[in-house]
């Protein structure tokens, strides 16, 4: 079914014209993990920021030297206890939609349409002199160019690794190996909250690109279906 | 959907240049689209989240479960860390946390754990008595919820040695403990006989001081620092708790295990 292309059409007495293609980009997996893990990630990154507020800081509690003073009005349960519950719980249904997607992917072939492979490399350059530089819009033949392949390949490996760093500060002792590569239980405290940064700001790239030029693409979000497609 | 697509897709470049007779029309596609749509409605389901009600429910659900996920990774014979004397936070800057008062004034003399529950020998134990037993000195991390931790130097009698001297029934499910300023806690038998786990009366080699407990605490490595509770007076080994802890009570995790 992915890839499957339609003509539309439209009859007018004996008369038919086409009036649109349309591409089926997204199965119904992808769609019901996009919007899930949207919905998970938002309950995480606020739960996480108002966890945070508990402890604003990396270093040591006496003396404690706060590194920044995130508002309330943008943090979720309102209270330490209250955001534990919300991260506690939200945790395994973000974890829950990875591993199905991710497993989604693998099996029905469908990581070809995602994965950043050694044969996108060419293609980086000129769609960041497009994207930047205001170069030339490179001819686009698949669902995504080599950029935003990287940028989604990269936002799965985030994901991966918010849900390791998180384990490593949540289970200390049972999982006490799993901070040592992270340089130990400070550090691994640390690489969950710059992990969150760098999936605020794809999510952020993600939707300036969408509000930009992406209104077939979040209709294909939602119905798999991609009027109009460049390719 | 398969029918209804297959014969569009197989679309070939000459025809796109013309109409294709076989083509979808627009209600149909839009028909098609639209069900797609609803597939996606299940999403929605996660809307629960945002009734009052039911939000309370679910997030103690959730709760609970990664305290079942908690218990179950929880490893009887596994040991926390244990650090060099040179990782030691130094003593001064290890905090003094409570819920209440620095120093809930216990007097020493008078005092004594009582012991109740499912023991052979219930009654009121003395400090000399407790720290007659094997003594064990640890240095281990202490986990604070809010997101600090501190590395320790702790000594004291292994729980489970002193679980052994009062007869207690192992088989019960909890360690119930009262502390002289009136919070509370809930232990599980698990790590209530791990080796680690420390009825403390010391703190960096020293006699504990008032602010962290003294004359006796828990010392927990695998727990998180709000249930290594402080100045106990009374422990009861019991089957049923009908509150777990002055934190857990309001909200927040009952195992807690690290």
């Amino acid at each position: 079914m992915s890839g499957a292309v339609v003509e539309i059409v439209r009859t007018k007495g004996e008369e038919t014209e086409a009036v649109a293609r349309a591409v089926y980009e997204h199965p119904l997996p992808v769609r019901l993990c996009h919007w899930l893990n949207a919905i998970s990630l938002f309950v995480m990154t606020g739960s996480g920021l108002q966890i945070f507020r508990a402890f604003p800081s990396f270093g040591a509690k006496i003396p404690q030297k706060d590194l920044l003073h995130w508002p309330k009005a943008f943090a979720i349960g309102g209270w330490l206890g209250g955001a534990l519950q919300w991260h506690l719980t939200f945790m395994w249904i973000y974890i829950a939609t990875g591993i199905i997607y991710v497993a989604y992917e693998i099996f029905s072939g469908n990581y070809r349409q995602v994965l950043f492979t050694h044969r996108d490399i060419p293609g980086v350059w000129p769609m960041v002199k497009h994207y930047f530089f205001f170069g030339e819009k490179p001819p686009q033949r698949e669902v995504y160019n080599p950029l935003q392949k990287h940028a989604y390949t990269t936002a799965i490996v985030l994901g991966a690794l918010s849900v390791v760093t998180g384990f490593a500060i949540w289970k200390p002792v049972q999982f006490s190996w799993l901070a040592w590569p992270m340089g130990g239980f400070h550090w691994a405290r640390l690489w969950h909250f710059f992990v969150m940064w760098a999936l605020i700001a794809f999510v952020f790239g993600h939707l300036v690109m969408v509000l930009l030029h992406g209104w077939n693409n979040f209709l294909s979000m939602l119905t798999g279906w991609k009027k109009d497609p460049e390719y | 959907m398969e029918e209804q697509t297959k014969p569009d897709s197989v679309e070939s470049k000459s025809e796109k240049q013309k109409p294709n007779p076989a083509g979808m029309s627009e209600s149909r596609f839009s028909g098609m689209s639209r069900r797609e749509l609803l597939k996606v409605a299940p999403v929605l389901a996660l809307g629960a989240f945002a009734i009052p009600g039911a939000q309370e429910w679910l997030l103690k659900k959730g709760l609970g479960f990664s305290d079942w996920a908690s218990e179950f990774t929880f490893r009887a014979g596994h040991l926390a860390p244990t650090f060099s004397d040179s990782e030691l936070t130094p003593f001064e800057k290890f905090p003094i946390n409570d819920y209440d008062v620095d120093d809930p004034g216990v007097i020493f003399e008078n005092w004594t754990l009582t012991v109740s529950g499912a023991v052979q020998k219930p009654g009121d134990y003395k400090l000399e008595q407790i720290q007659a037993l094997p003594r064990t000195r640890q240095n281990t991390r202490h986990v604070c919820v809010e997101g600090w931790d501190v590395i320790g130097r702790f000594g004291g009698t292994r729980l489970s040695d002193f679980m052994k001297m009062i007869g207690a029934d192992t088989s019960s499910r909890f360690i119930a403990l009262t502390c002289a300023d009136d919070y509370y806690e809930t232990l599980d038998m698990a790590t209530a006989l791990h080796p680690q786990t420390l009825l403390c009366y010391e703190m960096y080699d020293r006699p504990l001081t008032r602010g962290h407990g003294a004359p006796l605490r828990l010392n927990i490595p695998t727990k998180i620092g709000y249930k290594q509770a402080k100045w106990l007076t009374d422990l009861k080994v019991t089957n049923i708790v009908k509150k777990v802890g002055y934190w857990e009570d309001q909200g927040y995790s009952s195992f807690y295990g690290l």
